[in-house]
């Protein structure tokens, strides 16, 4: 039966030695490496979900009145948008399971993708031969945050429309084009015409989703290609890779691991409640609610935009940057930008190092990595706690004003205590190691003596 | 019970044992996978169970879903597919942990480069002769690059890119009336004190970022207009933009001190990120990251004491933009 199988396919597709390589290829045996699966499966989730949800969703902007089953917005005027989305969650069997399992997937997904990249970064495994690999994942973590925004968006509740004005806002703001590159988007000014929805829809549920799996697939590919790094060990070295092969060992392994995120995944969906949208109710340009928070995924932005001090920069009456630019678009492009350009600024500035590397570093391996990673790291969620200082306020009763005062300090100050202290802990470290080593040797002697 | 148990047992033996015996006689041929998989009679029957749950909670799915009037339906069906495939996966590491043979292997990592066939690609390149002929090269890489402008040229058409003269529209003009939600009329009498009211300009499309203003009244003691908002206020009522310069909100917050003069001054507060606006000096920011002030209108009150506009707002409306300083709001 199964020699049948084989041969069908191997006589069709001549792809029995190909086949045969993937089903005992490699994979390192170390918990940090299902991290990148997770945001796999993830995916694989919110595609599925997704699907199903563009069965009921409409992206008209047009408006009506609701009259449907949830009694408190009876009467209220609202677009198809709202109201689409508003029945999937009341009115549809299992719309809100779906609905809201996909939100999760989408936080889960991005924070998966992060935490994979953070073991990528302080491992140095984006080092040669690896840097397409480091540099597509990039990609996709920037993209899956657009594509985050755009979703959440879609559901024209009072929420996701002050999202979309700040994002207008920040969009506006970017220096010589920002204005005409909104209206371009918006096709006018806020809100927009008619096209707009039907615009964020089609990039969301296609565009995005097609450039993904492009980029997934090539990264897929390129990691197959150059195999696992792994950690040093016994057996391990830069020419010998030791895992377990695809089959039979790491596929129930990996299946197991899918089958665990979906559970997550759809427990969280069904349990605990996400974006209610029905309690913001529908959006109206002159409509805010406060104690605003945007999903997990963009709560650095919103506390960046928040501590920036009140200026716009400008030249005469010509505004050159006005001040939605700092927060909302220089800092992720600095972010990324610094992201991308790492493997560059380490091998010419801090290594010179432009060897050939299957073995993963430990972070204190790297101090200066370390270092530096850890800066970077505490400025991004120093700024993202700043974006909670309102919450702060309400819930500890910590006034907001001398709170930001304290973070537009803090975001000099924490990035070079942090990178002092990584530093410092990667040397210390070291030198535990190296005593520890000394302190054998002399034992070893000390017996040979004897 | 135990009579499950053992047909249970006995029924996998069957299937999975038979599958496991090699076809050929022993030492006939080498086994690839090298240790052999463990027996795991004991691990074989929770995976076996673990997989039943999930079928059954599977079941359960589908039952609940069929079942109309169960309360708390999303938390059931998340419970019975979280459920499902929750044993699912402890069935599948069981699986892995328990059942396959445990192989730890190693590997020679690929070749770092192959330097031969570099050699060959750049070879048949270059005697393809293409690369000498420069000229040839160029022009078709400005019909490439020309081509992919004007690919991309029908992207303007998704909106007006060049002319920006909408951003400064505005549907304000002397005499128009303030209107509430439901388009009445607004009257100076009833705006109040410490209180906070949204209008509109009648008649126009609510949606639009111009359309909105935040009312409030002030003492005369407190009012404090600068020289450029002059008797922009009608007997203290004051009228500001209701969206925020800095990110396109609307202004929803209005702390209007109840201790004075402990408590700060009265003032606007966007809930997006915070930005302050001094109603009582014409919009000024005191805290926050706006870069403008708010944008104020002009105000009158009617013979018949219904409040109207004194004309169009001092600036444009909502977020900085290139261009938001250039020139005044239009009509």
């Amino acid at each position: 039966m199964i020699r049948g199988i084989v041969r069908f396919l191997d006589e069709r597709t001549g792809s029995a030695p190909f086949l045969r390589k993937t089903l005992r290829y490699l994979f390192p045996d170390h918990w940090s490496f299902l991290l990148g699966e997770v945001a796999l499966y993830a995916f694989v989730v919110l595609v599925a979900t997704g699907i199903y949800l563009t069965l009921f969703y409409e992206d008209s902007t047009a408006t009506v009145i609701y009259h449907g089953g949830y009694a408190p917005l009876q009467g209220h005027e609202m677009t198809h948008a709202y109201r689409s989305v508003l029945d999937l969650s009341t009115n549809v069997k299992a719309g809100l399971l779906i609905r809201q399992t996909h939100h999760w997937a989408a936080n889960v997904f991005v924070a998966a993708i992060v935490l994979h990249m953070l073991r990528i970064f302080f491992t140095g495994a984006y080092r040669k031969p690896r840097e397409l690999t480091y540099w597509i994942g990039l990609t996709m973590l920037i993209v899956s945050l657009l594509e985050g925004y755009l979703g959440y968006s879609l559901a024209d509740d009072l929420l996701s429309g002050m999202g979309l004005a700040i994002g207008y806002s920040v969009a506006m703001s970017i220096p010589f084009i920002g204005g005409n590159l909104a209206s371009l988007i918006w096709d006018g000014p806020f809100p927009g015409s008619h096209a707009f929805f039907p615009r964020m829809y089609i990039v969301h549920v296609l565009v995005i989703p097609l450039l993904l799996a492009t980029l997934l697939t090539v990264h897929l590919v390129l990691v197959a290609l150059k195999h696992h790094t792994q950690f040093r060990g016994e057996r391990e070295s830069e020419r010998k890779l030791v895992g377990v092969p695809t089959f039979p060992g790491q596929a129930p392994r990996s299946l197991g691991l899918l089958a665990a995120t979906a559970a997550v995944l759809f427990l969280l969906g069904g349990l605990v409640q996400i974006n209610p949208i029905w309690l913001w109710g529908p959006f109206h340009t002159y409509s805010a609610t406060n104690g605003a928070q945007p999903d997990w995924y963009l709560g650095w932005l919103i506390g960046a935009l928040r501590i920036v001090p009140g200026f716009d920069l400008t030249i005469g009456s010509y505004t050159l940057v006005p001040n939605p630019f700092w927060g909302g678009a220089l800092l992720p492009l600095a972010f990324f930008g610094f992201l991308y350009l790492w493997p560059f600024i380490e091998r010419s500035f801090l290594t010179h190092d432009y060897g050939y590397h299957n073995l993963l570093d430990r972070p204190r391996d790297a101090p200066w990595r370390t270092a530096i990673g850890m800066a970077v790291l505490t400025e991004v969620f120093l700024v993202f706690l700043a974006g909670s200082a309102d919450r702060v306020d309400v819930f500890f009763g910590l006034p907001y004003v001398p709170q930001v005062w304290a973070y537009r300090v803090l975001v000099f100050v924490g990035p070079v205590i942090a990178a002092l202290l990584g530093y410092g802990a990667c040397v210390e470290l070291q030198r535990g190691e190296r005593v520890d080593r000394e302190r054998k040797r002399a034992e070893r002697l000390a017996r040979g003596e004897a | 019970m135990s009579r499950a148990k053992a047909l249970l047992v006995s029924a996998a033996t069957l299937v999975f044992a038979r599958r496991r015996r090699p076809t050929l006689k022993p030492g006939e041929r080498e086994r690839i996978v090298v240790p052999e998989a463990p027996a795991g009679y004991d691990a074989e029957l929770v995976a076996i169970w673990l997989f039943l749950a999930s079928a059954a909670c599977a079941i359960g799915f589908v039952v609940v879903y069929a079942l109309d009037r169960l309360p708390a339906h999303t938390q059931l069906l998340g419970l019975a597919l979280g459920l499902s495939l929750a044993f699912l996966a402890a069935g599948l590491v069981v699986m892995a942990k328990r059942l396959v043979p445990n192989e730890e292997l190693e590997e020679d990592y690929p070749e770092q480069e192959h330097t031969a066939e570099q050699e060959r690609i750049a070879q048949v390149v270059e005697e393809s002769g293409l690369t000498r002929r420069r000229l040839l090269l160029g022009a078709l890489g400005a019909a490439g690059g020309s081509l992919g402008l004007a690919l991309l040229a029908p992207a303007a058409s998704l909106g007006p890119a060049i002319h920006m003269a909408r951003f400064y529209l505005t549907p304000w003009r002397r005499g128009t009336r303030l209107v509430d939600e439901q388009n009445r009329p607004l009257r100076a009498d009833e705006i109040e004190e410490k209180n906070f009211y949204t209008a509109f300009a009648e008649g126009a499309d609510k949606e639009r970022l111009p359309s909105s203003l935040v009312v409030v009244r002030l003492r005369r003691d407190q009012l404090d207009l600068p020289p450029g908002n002059a008797g922009f206020d009608a007997d203290g009522i004051v009228a500001y933009s209701k969206i925020c310069t800095h990110a396109g909100c609307a202004i929803a917050l209005y702390r209007a001190p109840l201790f004075e003069p402990t408590d700060p001054k009265p003032a606007l507060v966007c809930p997006c990120h915070y930005s302050t606006f001094d109603p009582s000096s014409g919009g000024t920011v005191t805290f926050g990251p706006a870069g403008r002030k708010l944008t104020m209108l002009p105000l009158e009150i009617d013979p018949k004491g219904f409040l109207r506009a004194r004309g169009n707002f001092d600036e444009p409306v909502g977020p900085s933009w290139w261009g938001v300083r250039l020139k005044g709001p239009t009509t």
